[in-house]
This record gives structure tokens, C-alpha cells and sequence, in this order.
């Protein structure tokens, strides 16, 4: 089976990205195919390099990188949601003016076109959220 | 259709919303807060067990265990499930469609 | 831009515009998606109805007013939203409060057709229980 995941909310405010992680370990486990994990609204903030949370308690955005990497998956931050809650990539910071950017490895920044595509493509698309 | 619910009944109205649409031999799936619903306990069970009749309903067993809530005491018949079992009922039914 | 068979793809709107993004952000992938030409439909429910109101007026609290955006939808062929009778009436509100939608059928000389249906909640499961994805918010 193919997965498509859908995360739209936040690390740490809400489980959501907890429950979709534990999820897609799952389905690869099972030995499914995991076709895109993407980030919507508040869940853009699942991308940040920027985190620093403490030590004996899991690290929602590293955890998600090993995990793309482990498994080649495709971790997307929809460009509109990111650009309003100040998560950028490179480009993005440069063609914006911005001074810095912030995305974690593993993730890639695009258009809302990729959750679509991920809808047809998928056999099953999963929403975690608020 | 599985449908995947995850705020309280006490908080938010998405299960009972879910269980007016949801339509005869689907699924549905209680995560994270939503295994709330799951106990026998609780005023909104009455409108879950008569869902029952017509819908299978499912509590994940880690969540439930997160909230020191013991698999004893749901809901006759409502079947605690891991995170393997979620993606194969993910699987079993045609689409899934989660209640935020 | 979509390879093999069609999908149904049902947009379910749970939430009030304003107080949460998700009234705005699911509107813009519902635009974005019109151009994979997949079956899509919008069902508003619950506090959702409110997404459609008439007569928004968002100065007072400093946000953008994007009410006038659903408009476009018929433009964007997206001509199938339900809205679920028994929100409305447990809100007090009739079709009247909304606003209305429209499209223009090509197959009728172009004719302006409603593109907003009140179904009752049995007619909306069977409509949620034939869609391939349902996106929600």
C-alpha cells in the first residue's frame, strides 16, 4: 500500500506530529510504501533546524530527518504555510530578503500542488491534526 | 471509510459529528484524545454503544496506556489496537477520513 | 497533469472562519487542486457553515477579508458544495445567511447554475462514503 500523510499541526503542541510519525514507522514496518509525509498549516514548524528541546524528552523534528533518511522518504513544508510562519530554505530567505533560514535536513519546501499530487497518488492519505 | 477521531467528546464535537456521518460498516478509530470516549464510564457512551450496533469502533491501546486508562475498562466490544493494526485497518477499509 | 483514473476528492470544512487559519488555508488548497482536475466537492459542517456567511466585514479585528475568494470557486470548476441541513438549523441559520455560489455550465449555453446544495446528514454519509480522499482541516 502507498501512504500519503498529511501532519497540520506543530511539534510539542500537539500530538499530532507524534501520532503521524508513530504511523508512518508503522506502515514501513509493515513494509508499505510511505509516498509523502506533508506539512500543512502549523505543521510547517515540524521542519524548523532551529529546535533545541530537552534532553530526556524526544526530538519531534530530528526524529522525522533519521526517519527520511532511513527510509528515503519525502518530507514536504508547503511553501505558503512556511512563509507565513517564518520557516525557509535558502532560496526562499534569499529571494525574500530574509537574513537566515531554517529548515531541517530531510525536508523540502514546495507548493500545495504536492499535497494534491500525494491524494492521487497515495492508495491511502491519512490527516493528523487539530 | 475509517474514520479517525482524536479530540475528547468533551472537548470537541468531532465524534458526534463523525457518528451522525459515518455510515453503516465503517470504522472508527479513537487516537490520542479521543480514547476518552472509549471508557464505559463516561456520559457520551450511551451514544457510542448505540453507534456500535452498526459500526465497528477501535481505541488505540498506546494512547489509552499514555493516559493511564486500563484496556479494562472501555467499552464492551470496542477493541483496543495498536499502531500495526491502525495502518492495516488503514488498509482493510477504502479511505480513511480523520475528524479534527 | 494527473495519470489514470479519476479521483473523488471530498474538502470537509468543520470550522468557523477567523478564529482558526483552517477556514482560509483549505480554501487555498482547494484552489491550487482545481488544476489536477480530480472530482472534487466541498461539504461544510458543523461550525463550517459560518465559512460561507454573507456581509463579513474583518476591520475591527484587523485580518484579511477573504469571504469573496469562494466566489471564484465556480471559476475554478469547482461547482459541488454541500451543506450539511442539520449544522445550519442547529446554528439558526438558513441559506438565506449565505452567501450564494455560482457556475456556469457549459453544457447549458452557459447558464448560471447554484453551485451550494443543503443535503440532510444521511444524504452527505452516503456522498462522504463514495469519495476516494477526503481532505480535512
Amino acid at each position: 500500500m502507498k501512504f500519503g500523510i498529511v501532519v497540520n499541526e506543530g511539534p510539542y503542541q500537539h500530538q499530532s506530529s507524534d501520532s503521524a510519525y508513530q504511523f508512518a514507522k508503522a506502515a514501513l514496518a509493515a513494509g508499505h510504501e510511505v509516498f509523502r509525509v506533508f506539512f500543512y498549516h502549523d505543521g510547517v514548524n515540524n521542519g524548523t533546524r532551529l529546535t533545541v528541546p530537552p534532553q530526556d524528552d524526544r526530538n519531534v523534528v530530528e526524529r522525522w530527518s533519521e526517519l527520511a533518511q532511513e527510509h528515503e522518504l519525502d518530507l514536504v513544508l508547503c511553501v505558503a504555510a512556511a512563509q507565513r510562519r517564518g520557516l525557509l530554505d535558502a532560496d526562499e530567505a534569499k529571494r525574500n530578503g530574509k537574513d537566515a533560514d531554517n529548515i531541517a535536513p530531510g525536508f523540502r519546501i514546495s507548493g500545495l500542488g504536492q499535497l494534491i499530487e500525494a491524494a492521487i497518488q497515495s492508495d491511502r492519505l491519512v490527516t493528523f491534526g487539530d | 471509510m475509517l474514520h479517525i477521531v482524536n479530540k475528547s467528546p468533551f472537548e470537541r464535537n468531532a465524534l458526534q459529528t463523525c457518528l451522525r456521518l459515518a455510515g453503516d460498516g465503517h470504522a472508527v478509530l479513537l487516537i490520542e484524545d479521543a480514547v476518552i470516549a472509549a471508557l464505559d464510564s463516561t456520559e457520551p457512551a450511551a451514544t457510542l454503544k448505540d453507534a456500535m450496533q452498526r459500526l465497528s469502533v477501535y481505541a488505540l491501546g498506546p494512547d489509552l496506556a499514555a493516559r493511564g486508562l486500563s484496556e479494562d475498562r472501555l467499552i464492551d466490544g470496542l477493541e483496543a489496537v495498536d499502531y500495526d493494526r491502525f495502518v492495516a485497518l488503514a488498509c482493510e477499509h477504502d479511505a480513511t477520513q480523520s475528524w479534527l | 497533469m494527473s495519470e489514470g483514473a479519476v479521483k473523488k476528492l471530498m474538502y470537509v470544512n468543520r470550522k468557523a472562519p477567523y478564529g482558526t487559519v483552517y477556514a482560509l488555508e483549505s480554501l487555498e488548497v482547494v484552489l491550487i487542486g482545481a488544476a489536477f482536475d480530480q472530482q472534487v466537492s466541498l461539504a461544510f459542517v458543523d461550525d463550517g457553515v459560518f465559512q460561507l456567511t454573507r456581509d463579513q466585514s474583518t476591520d475591527g479585528i484587523g485580518m484579511k477579508n477573504f469571504s469573496s475568494t469562494y466566489k471564484a470557486l465556480g471559476d475554478y470548476d469547482v461547482r459541488d458544495i454541500y451543506i450539511e441541513r442539520e449544522s445550519l438549523e442547529a446554528r439558526g441559520l438558513s441559506l438565506d445567511d449565505l452567501q450564494p455560489l455560482t457556475y456556469e455550465d457549459e453544457d447549458d449555453d452557459w447558464a448560471e447554475k447554484d453551485s451550494i446544495r443543503v443535503v440532510d446528514s444521511r444524504e452527505l454519509a452516503a456522498l462522504m462514503a463514495q469519495q476516494d480522499v477526503v481532505l480535512s482541516f
